[in-house]
């Protein structure tokens, strides 16, 4: 039977994990590839690993590192971190990445995205659509080192769509880190109108949240940050993911 | 000596974590894409990613084709086609005018869905495979276990007793076949995790 993949999602500042609030003070976790072994061990549906300063310190997200984590993983995983080349993109995936992930670079150049998908398929790109809401509560694509991108992220979804990538990643800057439940609507209502996997990310504190989410959404992957590596109120670092076999899935498809 | 296996390197996807894979078990993996290393080899491993027309054109662009056939249909060597390797096994496929292998008599055909917006396409995930019949490639894994899938297409097999395994996204289709030395998976045994690495070591033992 098909379920959808819950997905740990790894930040990278260079080559050490780290985690955010709202993008915000990133916290030091540990070593990533102690990191995949742990997921590895403990039977994760996939991972993503994201260099979140790579694009703003005008670099790419650590080749040796890739590749180590490419030795390493039993698992399909997705990097992103300021890929801007056909050649780098090529090398990343030669390594064993599952997917290469596109964030600013899709937002200033959509091309590079249509001739990525063109050459090494749509199964291999995915496009991460950071976003966060005016004071209307508008959603707009949000750029970490842009700011607010006065563009409507749903837009850009169906452009990327258009474009051929193959999965959308939806992440809510509100929610990131604050473990207070997914955006349920806003990832209901842009999954509605796309044909192809969606991903939500930012705000699950536990797993009934994934379970929420899927149930109102069929979102094809329910990502989180701080679920899958904080413990307890006082949030110290322990990585943990409860396996596939303790969740309910079940969504009702119109 | 441990037996040499040869995965196939035609510009389309990662060779290298199936290599990875295959090297924790008694047997000599390498990336080749030429005649030579197809010869040399006891078995083969064709993966892929991408395009099948493209897939088809860079195969014989570089001029493997027919020591491929001769492998496969005249020494009777064990290969093993992952996702689009498996697809290529077919005679044609809707995503490109061009002929595929044709070790099998099947077509590849891409997903149909009516509501588009329901079922979204790629099918990316997890998701079990039924078992249709006694295999050796499978020996030890469970019936319903699950592997790691992305594909937009699947075949689509006239024979039924060529079928190996079945699973369900829209409606059931074909995720495995096979017949005397030719195997195929639609899904990713390299990164499925246990069962995948299993299946990697069962085609290591065929």
């Amino acid at each position: 039977m098909y379920r959808p993949r819950v997905i740990p999602v790894l930040l990278l500042d260079h080559d050490k994990l780290v985690k955010t609030v709202k993008f915000s003070n990133p916290k030091y976790i540990g070593d990533p590839i102690n990191a995949v072994r742990i997921f590895n061990d403990l039977k994760a549906d996939e991972l993503v690993l994201l260099d979140i300063s790579a694009s703003r310190q005008n670099r790419n997200i650590d080749l040796e590192l890739v590749k180590e984590i490419g030795e390493e993983a039993n698992m399909p995983f997705s990097v992103g971190g300021g890929i801007k080349t056909m050649e780098m993109a090529q090398k990343l995936l030669s390594y064993g990445a599952e997917r290469v992930v596109i964030g600013t670079e899709a937002i200033s150049n959509p091309d590079f995205v249509k001739k990525l998908c063109e050459t090494f398929g749509s199964s291999t790109v995915s496009v991460c659509i950071d976003y966060k809401k005016d004071f209307l509560g508008r959603p707009l694509v949000y750029s970490p080192h842009k700011k607010a991108v006065n563009q409507d992220p749903v837009k850009l979804a169906l452009l990327m769509e258009e474009a051929g990538v193959g999965e959308i990643i939806l992440q809510s800057f509100a929610k990131d880190g604050t473990m207070t439940g997914y955006d349920y609507e806003f990832l209901k209502n842009t999954a509605k109108k796309l044909k192809i996997p969606v991903v939500g990310l930012g705000g699950a504190s536990k797993k009934e949240d994934l379970e929420k989410l899927y149930s109102e959404s069929g979102l094809n992957g329910l990502a989180a940050g701080s679920l899958f590596i904080f413990k307890g109120q006082m949030k110290g670092v322990l990585i943990n993911y409860p396996s596939s076999k303790n969740y309910t899935f079940s969504y009702e498809r119109s | 000596m441990p037996q040499k296996i040869a995965v196939l390197d035609y510009g389309m996807g990662n060779h290298f974590s199936v290599v990875k894979r295959l090297l924790k078990f008694n047997c000599n993996a390498y990336i080749t894409n030429t005649n030579k290393g197809i010869n040399e080899a006891d078995k083969i491993i064709l993966p892929g990613v991408g395009h099948f027309a493209k897939a088809v054109e860079n195969i014989k662009g570089l001029g493997i084709w027919d020591s491929l056939n001769e492998a496969v249909l005249i020494k009777k060597k064990p290969i093993l086609g992952i996702c689009l390797g498996m697809q290529l096994m077919a005679k044609s496929s809707e995503e490109g005018n061009v002929e595929g292998l044709a070790w099998f008599d099947a077509n590849v055909i891409r997903f149909k869905v009516s509501d588009s917006t329901s079922f979204k396409i790629p099918h990316i995930g997890w998701n079990s495979v039924a078992q249709r019949k006694d295999s050796n490639l499978f020996s030890n894994i469970s019936e319903q276990s699950e592997f790691y899938f992305v594909h937009a297409y699947h075949m689509q097999i006239s024979k039924i007793q060529d079928i190996l395994g079945e699973s369900n996204y829209v409606y059931d289709f074909v995720s495995a076949v096979e017949r005397d030395n030719i195997f195929g998976v639609q899904f990713h045994p390299e990164k499925s995790h246990d069962s995948g690495n299993l299946l990697l070591q069962n085609l290591t033992k065929l």
